[in-house]
């Protein structure tokens, strides 16, 4: 371990970079370390800390975009955002609690190369679905760009995409453009008690397929909302959020409320339906200070209809809860060496989707895949395309997948 | 017109016979080769370019596909997908030694799963297709590009289509969960699927808008929503195109996203309204047409704010649609803005350049001096939501030098686009339209770093070549790579 670069623009990242090619040592790239719990554990040459690129470089509230360094704090984004009344849609998830480590830290770049969201998922999309234009250095010490800062662009292929969701695996990013959107004026929660996951499956699914513009759904079974504090109850809760000016969200509650009309139902105002969902997407039940703090933590995307099916299929002793009308799946199974890997992999393979360990030992992280293991020819096509932004590794190898 | 594409290759063109027979015993029923059969596939939507294909070919299954390609892999054969042919950049534009691979016999919707608000559908199928597959239940496909009756969602993904809903429903990237595609080699890869993000590299999101530069599609997997409670449009009229521009921006300021939010200038609204009879005023120089959906009471409640946004922007007319009808008649001139203009001019050109809003008062004018130094006429229609501008050069082919003019001046305001920081295309694709036009946008180093994505898809450059790139280059020399060597070259970075 050679120490720590601290580059103070885009030039010294290349510098960082031809040196690291120069000398055949490879870079662990990091904003504030908010999210380095997550991901293979790896040995580097050296760390290159981002946190110096900092600062809002151009913010136009009526254009719906915001430039900004890399390693700015995602904080600073959102506070300058809510003084205009904007927000990022796409709710992005602070990991803090889930991993056990304070909360309000990451970077706006940390942010989009993790491919952060939140439960408006199901409405607004990712990170990678805000995400304009970037400035970045690949692996071969060259500083590129890609897309803009407008909304509408097909001027070449869209590298953004690939860059959200890269884990800086690709290339260093020193500078982000993204688009904002109004936040909504007032908002508030239909809860329905006592539903089991089945039901409340159904219920979501009648939700979201509704004209009333759900913009979360989740769904806490009974062991898990003791630690939500839900109206003081203590039974299942499935959540429906709706946003937007005052007198549609006041509408479209009273319509669906009729319309999934159940003998226990509840309303959460403005204030009490901000606080829990955004508890809903820190995994609050599941946290790290919690005692299942101990038990390995996963994120698993499926066909929200077909969340409820997955999880027939894990160890029964999982406790877990279910976002993105049941896309999104929480699930803490019982610590093990392998963290569970082998039966929540099985279930996604059968099933559909993918899942990423979020929380476990350094030894497991280094032991199993965290992140979804691409087979066969996607296998390959995933380490040609790794290969033609960072030929020689220099990028935080080993972080996804051993060996890439 | 003349647009240089990759050197013809001898050897495939001596071997065509041949490779026409290869093809058949590939796909025995989907084989053309008569230049009588194949003459409705030398151009696309971009009739300016033409070129007859080497030879057309229509598979039907994914195995076929992958066995077309895969034979033009191993004998080295160009391949050129298509959709529909609706392409307005020239993406589906043949080459003289290549294959047209075209996806039009894929037309079946495969799966409809409202419980998880998706459908499975062949590429082939039409984007308009899809809504009305779903409409019974209430459901639609939210990006719908103009030529949505006729374009195909294997098109839609490879341009990464808009339309005029995008401002607050999103392109077709932002739509679409999966794709299965077939790679040049013959491999048959899936990306996403019914569930959301990827687990790995977003693959699919960097396919959507690459066209057909990576891949063929043979199943899309798509997003649907319910439709709205309701929706209504306003009709705004303007004394100046610079107050409309801005009243857009004060809608928007104001936390409101419309449904979609279009503007047209003077000589498009006069084109129009001798066309269509949209009842639209006449003695303005812009309007916007606003669309808001929802419920009822919100529809409403925003039609009011909107209202006042506009008259405190000067806004000399407002009308509000009170009926379905009304609200499809203020539609109806928009959607015929483009063969509107085709009947006042022999001939025209669509650009497609996306601005930052705030600077439309400053293009404006910039253009109309253009139009004045060219001495030709120009409309404008333009989704003013999302600044993507759509001006529409008037000429007549049939006067000499009036298209090299008419092509001139559009190269000129797409880089007056660039310069105010926006870009060359915002839906209709670089393909071989805009293709020299790259380099106005990307330095040589960014565009190089697009061909080495492009190598780890293709590594012989087979598919779609001349397409979007200025200049191609050989996968091996694109990955040869120079290390100096040593020390870290910069010892007053900090370090500690």
């Amino acid at each position: 371990m050679d120490g720590i670069l601290k580059p103070r623009d885009a030039r010294d990242v290349e510098a960082a970079v031809r040196w690291a090619l120069g000398d055949g040592k490879s870079l662990d790239i990091l904003g504030q370390g908010s999210k380095r719990a997550i991901g293979r554990p790896a040995q580097h040459g050296a760390t290159l800390d981002l946190s110096g690129l900092a600062g809002i470089t151009l913010y136009e509230p009526q254009e719906l975009v915001i430039s900004a360094r890399a390693g700015t704090a995602l904080a600073d984004i959102e506070a300058a955002l809510a003084a205009e009344g904007q927000a990022l849609a796409f709710e992005p998830i602070d990991y803090g609690m889930a991993l056990g480590e304070p909360e309000g830290r990451g970077t706006i770049g940390g942010t989009i190369a993790a491919n952060l969201a939140g439960p408006r998922r199901v409405k607004a999309g990712a990170a990678r679905d805000h995400f304009l234009g970037v400035t970045a250095v690949s692996g071969r010490g060259e500083t590129f760009k890609s897309g803009g800062r407008v909304v509408k662009n097909v001027t070449g292929y869209d590298l953004c995409k690939l860059l959200a969701g890269s884990w800086g695996t690709l290339g260093i990013m020193t500078d982000v453009t993204l688009k904002v959107l109004p936040r909504p004026e007032t908002e508030a929660t239909l809860v329905l008690f006592g539903l089991d996951e089945r039901m409340a499956t159904d219920a979501m699914t009648k939700a979201l397929g509704s004209p009333y513009d759900v913009s979360g759904a989740a769904h806490i079974p009974d062991y898990l909302t003791p630690r939500m504090s839900i109206m003081g109850r203590t039974d299942a809760a499935t959540l429906l959020r709706i946003e937007g000016v005052a007198p549609s969200v006041h509408h479209r509650i009273g319509a669906l409320e009729r319309e999934l009309r159940r003998p226990q139902m509840g309303r959460l105002d403005e204030a009490a339906s901000r606080a829990l969902w955004q508890a809903v997407r820190d995994v609050k039940p599941l946290s790290a200070d919690s005692d299942l703090g101990s038990r390995p933590l996963w994120r698993v995307s499926t066909a929200p209809a077909k969340g409820c099916e997955l999880v027939g299929r894990i160890s029964p002793a999982s406790q877990l809860f279910f976002d993105w009308g049941g896309g999104l799946v929480w699930i803490a199974p019982p610590a093990a060496p392998d963290c569970g890997a082998a039966g929540i992999r099985r279930a996604v393979a059968e099933v559909g989707g993918h899942a990423t360990l979020i929380r476990g030992p350094a030894s497991s992280r280094a032991a199993i895949d965290v992140f979804e293991p691409p087979a066969g020819p996607l296998g390959a096509l995933t380490r040609r395309v790794k290969e033609s932004f960072d030929p020689k590794g220099v990028l935080n190898p080993g972080r996804m997948w051993a060996g890439l | 017109m003349t647009v240089e594409m990759p050197p013809r290759d001898p050897a495939v063109l001596k071997r065509r016979n041949e490779i026409v027979r290869a093809l058949r015993a590939i796909v025995p029923d989907g084989v053309i080769s008569g230049e009588h059969e194949m003459r409705p596939y030398e151009s696309d939507g971009l009739t300016a370019y033409r070129q007859l294909p080497m030879v057309v070919v229509l598979p039907h299954t994914v195995e076929e596909v992958a066995g077309v390609l895969r034979y033009c892999h191993a004998n080295g054969i160009k391949v050129v997908p298509r959709g529909a042919g609706t392409s307005l950049s020239g993406g589906a534009l043949p080459l003289g030694d290549g294959v047209l691979l075209g996806v039009a016999r894929f037309n079946g919707i495969r799966e409809i799963d409202y419980a998880n608000r998706a459908v499975v559908v062949e590429p082939g199928v039409t984007n308009l297709a899809i809504s009305q597959a779903v409409a019974h239940r209430g459901f639609y496909y939210a990006p719908d590009p103009s030529s949505q009756i006729a374009c195909t969602i294997g098109g839609n993904v490879a341009e990464n289509s808009g339309g005029v809903h995008c401002l607050k429903y999103g392109l077709t990237v932002n739509n679409v969960l999966g794709c299965e595609v077939v790679l040049i080699n013959g491999e048959v890869i899936r990306l996403g699927g019914k569930h959301l993000d990827s687990g790995g590299y977003d693959l699919l999101g960097l396919f959507i808008g690459s066209e057909g530069l990576l891949g063929v599609v043979t199943e899309v997997t798509v997003r649907i929503l319910q439709k709205p409670e309701c929706a209504r449009a306003m009709l705004i009229g303007f004394p100046d195109a610079g107050d409309a521009g801005a009243c857009v921006g004060r809608i928007i300021g104001a936390g409101i996203i419309p449904a979609g939010i279009e503007m047209m200038d003077r000589p498009a609204i006069h084109a129009v309204e001798e066309f269509v009879h949209a009842g639209y005023p006449v003695n303005v120089e812009a309007i916007l047409i606003v669309e808001l959906d929802g419920p009822q009471v919100e529809v409403d409640h925003l039609i009011a704010k909107v209202s006042e946004l506009a008259l405190a922007s000067r806004a000399t007319t407002l009308r509000s649609s009170n009926s379905e009808a009304e609200r499809l008649l203020f539609w109806a001139g928009r959607k015929a803005a483009f063969p509107a203009v085709g009947r006042i001019s022999p001939d025209y050109l669509c650009m497609d350049g996306t601005i930052p809003r705030g600077m439309l008062p400053k293009v404006l004018q910039r253009m109309r001096e253009m139009s004045h130094h060219y001495g030709l006429r120009l409309a404008n229609v333009f989704h003013a939501g999302d600044g993507n501008l759509h001006p529409l050069i008037l000429y007549d082919a049939n006067q000499p030098g009036e298209l090299e003019r008419a092509e001139a001046f559009g190269a000129d305001i797409l880089k007056l686009c660039v310069e105010v920081g926006g870009v060359l295309t915002g839906e209709h694709g670089v393909g071989v339209e805009k293709r020299d036009l790259m380099p106005v946008m990307f330095s040589e180093i960014d565009l190089e770093q697009q061909q080495r994505v492009k190598c780890a898809f293709d590594d012989k450059g087979l598919l779609n070549p001349g397409k979007v790139f200025p200049k191609l280059h050989q996968c091996a020399e694109l990955g040869r790579m120079h290390v100096s060597g040593g020390r870290l070259p910069f010892p007053d970075i900090p370090r500690f």
